[in-house]
């Protein structure tokens, strides 16, 4: 094939995936779920950047004449043990988790996609290695190695996200190596090959742009893990710190006043309710209309 | 057939031996200094020495391993360094105590949830589809310590109908539901979620499939394609997923018996794991990830026995 000819072929695989781009964007706002996801998952985006303009209160500042009182027009969350206000302290507590989530779902993600296309395009015996590695690694609940390297390593916010990360990265290779494995004998591999391009050159610049869909659909999908497992980790008291408004940590620490201070814990919840069933809404349609 | 199951067993003892050497290196490296660990700050240098070789801590990596190893198999699983028992009925006795609480939280869920599963199918893309797809997934999202929280308050707080902490039940009745129900409950959402969803997805293949089209143009009772043709075919997959699911709960299980204060593995992982007690915590994660093996075996067993064509393509 002459030069024009590759970059006239290019140019219309480029275009035919803007125009799937373009239908996939304006299904996705037609789903009413993920409409409705979409929109909480931006407030919560945006409040997590913007909380120091949004509150009403300084969410540290203590205030022990004030303690553990219930909703009023001054707190309208009421206040927690220390006397601070609950409303600000939800508000500005996205914040940690939406730092930590997507930045371990782009750690798993990129992880997992090299793992996956370097072992489902070579196969052998690379591949058999370490395809057994990760079923190994699967059968641990995500949640117990995480308390397991946490309580023993000590944490912080970056051994959070990169341990997340790394836990996501064989589930994520697995899904990558499926569909990598249909790609390669696909004759645009086999023609990239007779073209005498290099293997990385193929599995970058050829197969990659043809597994960007399951990709996609993963990332929502460990997104709402991610936020999961994140929040998780802050309850069992090794994620995030004290004090810290996140709601994990706030809803561990609130806990011995559930009897008689509920609104301390309740809130936080209902926040966390609202962030984890929305990305997993966006997810859920991402899905959907992705697969047809 | 044979050959499919050989091949399989061989698998899952690769994936096994593949396991304990993970748990064996995540437990036996992480920690640092054990013996100092133990003894604590006051401890002279000579006396955490001495701890580390009477535990075995001066042999090579390789050699611990196998020790570890040879003496797990034979059910000598070591002693606790925090409460000073032997780790073998230790770690069966709070694991037996989650196989209570995780048992009783599935009879009770998974036919309810394959029930609506198929429910949501049948009515394939209407509003009470919608309804209960949405709101499994929902219950699939929250965290258990979200709806533990929400459970507690409600049952324990606002109505004063079950303990707020809860223990393993005498064997009757009442004690049973008493201690189990609230526990199970963050267990039964995650379940209902993960069910009905694979029960509503196998349902609606098999209802499109055109063995089905067929059963209906011969003119079969539709309860009887139903139940012969779409159920047997639709709740295979189920099946796998309560299987692995069965392995998975237990993750979850670490957070429920926190908050509920319920003596199952879990709590033990997590006390281990925070109080640096690392022949505990071999122990019970590996039980653990065995058990998430064994029974997931099962379900691909399972799966070939049901299926022919799983049967037969090997």
């Amino acid at each position: 094939m002459s030069a024009v000819g590759l970059e006239a072929t290019r140019a219309a695989r480029l275009d035919s995936r803007r125009a799937r781009a373009r239908a996939v964007l304006g299904q996705l706002v037609r789903s009413a779920s993920f409409d409705v996801g979409a929109i909480i998952v931006v407030f919560w985006v945006v409040d997590a950047i913007f909380w120091h303009v949004m509150v009403p209160q300084d969410p540290q500042a203590l205030n022990p004449l004030a303690a553990l009182q219930g909703p009023t027009a001054a707190h309208w969350f009421g206040t927690d043990w220390l006397g601070r206000d609950v409303f600000s302290r939800t508000l500005a507590g996205a914040t940690s988790v939406l730092e930590i989530a997507p930045l371990a779902t782009l750690l798993g993600i990129a992880g997992g996609t090299i793992v996956g296309l370097v072992t489902g395009y070579y196969g052998g015996a690379v591949d058999a290695l370490v395809m057994r590695l990760v079923d190994a690694f699967l059968a641990f609940p995500l949640v117990i190695i995480a308390v397991l390297v946490l309580a023993l390593l000590g944490t912080s916010e970056i051994t959070v996200i990169v341990l997340i990360g790394v836990i996501f990265t064989p589930v994520v290779s697995r899904t990558v190596r499926s569909v990598v494995l249909v790609e390669r004998d696909k004759e645009y591999v086999a023609s990239a090959r007779l073209r005498g391009e290099g293997d990385w050159y193929i599995m970058t610049a050829e197969i990659l742009p043809n597994v960007t869909t399951p990709i996609i659909v993963e990332s929502t999908v460990r997104l709402g893990y991610a936020i999961f497992t994140a929040a998780t980790l802050s309850f069992l008291s090794l994620g995030i710190q004290q004090p810290s408004p996140d709601w994990g940590l706030t809803i561990s620490l609130g806990r011995q006043y559930l009897q008689i201070a509920p609104w301390i814990v309740l809130f936080p919840a209902i926040a966390l309710a609202t962030l984890v069933v929305a990305v997993n809404l966006v997810a859920d349609s991402v899905q959907q209309v992705m697969a047809r | 057939m044979l050959s499919y199951l050989s091949k399989r067993l061989l698998l899952a003892l690769v994936t096994l031996v593949l396991v304990s050497f993970i748990v064996f290196l995540a437990s036996d490296v992480l920690p640092g200094d054990v013996g100092r660990t133990i003894l604590g700050n006051f401890a002279t240098q000579a006396q955490v020495h001495a701890l580390d070789v009477k535990l075995g801590l001066d042999h090579p990596l390789l050699d611990r391993y196998w020790i570890w190893v040879s003496h797990f198999v034979r059910g000598d699983w070591g002693t606790s360094y925090t409460l000073q028992v032997p780790v073998f009925g230790l770690v069966m006795r709070h694991f037996l105590n989650s196989l209570i609480l995780g048992a009783f939280a599935l009879v009770l869920i998974v036919p309810v949830s394959i029930a609506f599963g198929v429910l949501a199918a049948t009515h394939h893309d209407r509003p009470i589809d919608k309804a209960i797809s949405v709101t499994g997934m929902s219950m699939l999202a929250l965290p258990e310590f979200v709806t533990g929280i929400v459970v507690l308050v409600l049952f324990s707080i606002v109505v004063h109908w079950f303990p707020v902490s809860s223990s393993v039940p005498v064997f009757s009745l009442p004690s049973i539901v008493r201690n189990l129900f609230l526990p199970a409950l963050p267990e039964m959402v995650l379940i209902f979620g993960y069910v009905s969803r694979m029960a509503r997805a196998g349902t609606v293949e098999a209802l499109n499939a055109g063995y089905t089209r067929t059963a209906v143009l011969k003119g079969l009772p539709r309860h009887r394609i139903m139940l012969r043709h779409v159920l047997r075919n639709s709740l295979l997959p189920t099946i796998t997923v309560v299987a692995v699911q069965a392995g998975y709960l237990v993750g979850s299980l670490i957070v429920v018996e926190t908050i509920f204060n319920y003596p199952g593995i879990g709590n033990l992982i997590y006390t281990a794991a925070t109080n640096h007690d690392q022949p505990v915590l071999q122990a019970a994660v590996f039980l653990v990830a065995l058990v998430y093996t064994v029974t997931n075996l099962m379900a691909d067993m399972l799966y070939a026995v049901f299926n022919p064509r799983v049967r037969l393509a090997s």
